[in-house]
């Protein structure tokens, strides 16, 4: 049976769980949203260095006194960790595209089967632009994707085909939702991990992309059993 | 007349002067960071219309250069995000504004392009995307790439943290972002700096932009997010 939870609960699960997919001295920007809460779950020993786009590599926690010299992507302020430089945007790409980045974590409104994503356009909505997501799911050596399992009125976001326009093409490696965690392996998508009390058809009956269950699927690490 | 070694430091009033119905300009900033607040203000006093404004994105329909945009000045946008200015969208869909979206890495990189004196460059960016639509696709090692063409424009107007009457420029924490390489990009640049101190003062090895890139100096004035960032 699916767990009963609200958005803030759907959300610290999904923050929690990709928090653990990082490796000592990886280098990882996090979009907005809910990537956004992820750096509050990176396990103790884990020293994972915070890119942000605007032009941060080593960007530490919102400070006590706010400062609008220095801010993130997302416009809030934050400090820099010790050890940080402030660069400018040719070289902040340049990390991005060049391979530098060991993952990035972004939100989405569609993933599909082939790992493409669509995460930036709704057509007919309003405009808003791209901003840095092209690059980043382009450059990024491991794409994860942070999102609800389903859109707020039920309907799946996990799809056979992305029908709104892509971010880009076969890019994405991780999804990890409330209720499930996917990769992509060889080009298929393999549930690996499932929230406690969830079966693989609770996960059928919401997703409408093709997967395949690994076995066995584990329980989704980092949520209290 | 200033020399072409020392440089000018004026009102912003002056300083945007040159600036007329249909300049295309390029402003820094990223969010609330890094815009030259003093000059977009003076701009938005001088009512100046038809503008090109390439900026990474809108602001705020009532910060910085989104004056610009919700005011009506902007005949054409090209931005990365320009989702935080409703205005943006609003005038887009109305038929009031024209629009292109770049990625923002491709964006920084045309601009590099037209600074560095290229032709072009490849990217992997917005490959089987919408961005290829208007875009010569090439196979490189057998990987697929994006032909983007450099970007100019008759201004930049730019914020940094120090100069000096050279028109060195230092910057300051995340004020940076595309500030240093707009700067390269156009026939007239104007920096917006906290302050402009003597020759010399300024080390070496702190330079980001060297003075021969700068036109004009404007400090700072005292507006809300101009005192702040």
């Amino acid at each position: 049976m699916l767990p009963a939870l609200n958005e803030e609960e759907k959300k610290r699960r999904i923050a929690k769980r990709v928090a653990l997919e990082f490796s000592d001295g990886d280098v990882v920007n996090l979009g907005i949203g809910i990537p956004a809460l992820v750096s509050d779950y990176i396990p103790e020993g884990v020293r994972v260095i915070l890119q942000t786009e605007n032009g941060v590599v080593g960007a530490g926690p919102k400070p006590d006194v706010e400062d609008l010299r220095f801010i993130g992507a997302g416009g809030r302020c934050l400090s820099i960790a010790p050890g940080g430089s402030c660069i400018a945007s040719d070289l902040s790409f340049g990390i991005i595209r060049g391979g530098h980045l060991d993952a990035t974590v972004l939100g989405a409104l569609q993933v599909d089967s082939e790992g493409n994503l669509a995460n930036w356009m709704v057509p007919g909505g309003l405009v808003a632009g791209m901003g840095g997501a092209m690059d980043l799911v382009v450059g990024a050596k491991k794409v994860i994707i942070a999102t609800t399992h389903t859109t707020k009125d039920g309907r799946p976001k996990l799809v056979k085909k992305c029908t709104l326009p892509l971010t880009a093409v076969s890019v994405v490696d991780v999804v990890v939702t409330e209720l499930a965690l996917f990769r992509f392996r060889d080009g298929k998508m393999i549930l690996e991990e499932m929230a406690p009390g969830v079966t693989v058809d609770d996960i059928r009956a919401c997703t409408e992309a093709d997967f395949a269950a690994a076995e066995p699927v584990q329980v989704i690490k980092g949520v209290a059993q | 007349m200033p020399t072409k070694v020392i440089k000018p430091v004026t009102s912003a009033k002056e300083a945007v002067s040159g600036i007329e119905d249909g300049s295309s300009i390029m402003v820094g900033g990223f969010n609330y960071g890094g815009i030259p607040y003093t000059l977009i203000d003076a701009l938005v006093e001088k009512g100046v219309k038809g503008l090109t404004l390439i900026s990474n994105d809108t602001a705020y329909e009532d910060v910085g250069h989104g004056k610009l945009v919700s005011g009506g000045q902007a005949k054409k946008v090209i931005a990365s995000h320009v989702g935080l200015n409703k205005a943006t969208s609003r005038l887009y869909n109305e038929g009031k504004l024209e629009l292109e979206l770049v990625p923002q890495g491709t964006l920084v990189e045309r601009i590099r392009a037209g600074g560095f004196g290229l032709g072009g460059f490849l990217t992997p960016t917005g490959v089987g995307t919408v961005v290829e639509e208007r875009h010569q696709v090439l196979e490189v090692d057998g990987k697929k790439f994006i032909l983007e063409l450099p970007l100019k424009a008759d201004f930049a107007l730019i914020r940094a943290h120090y100069a000096d009457r050279m028109g060195n420029l230092t910057y300051f924490g995340t004020n940076r972002n595309f500030n240093p390489i707009m700067a390269t990009a156009a026939d007239v640049v104007v920096a917006e700096v906290d302050a402009v101190v003597d020759v010399g003062c300024i080390d070496p090895n702190d330079v980001v932009t060297p003075g021969i890139l700068v036109d004009i100096l404007v400090v700072k004035g005292d507006s809300y997010y101009a005192a702040r960032t």
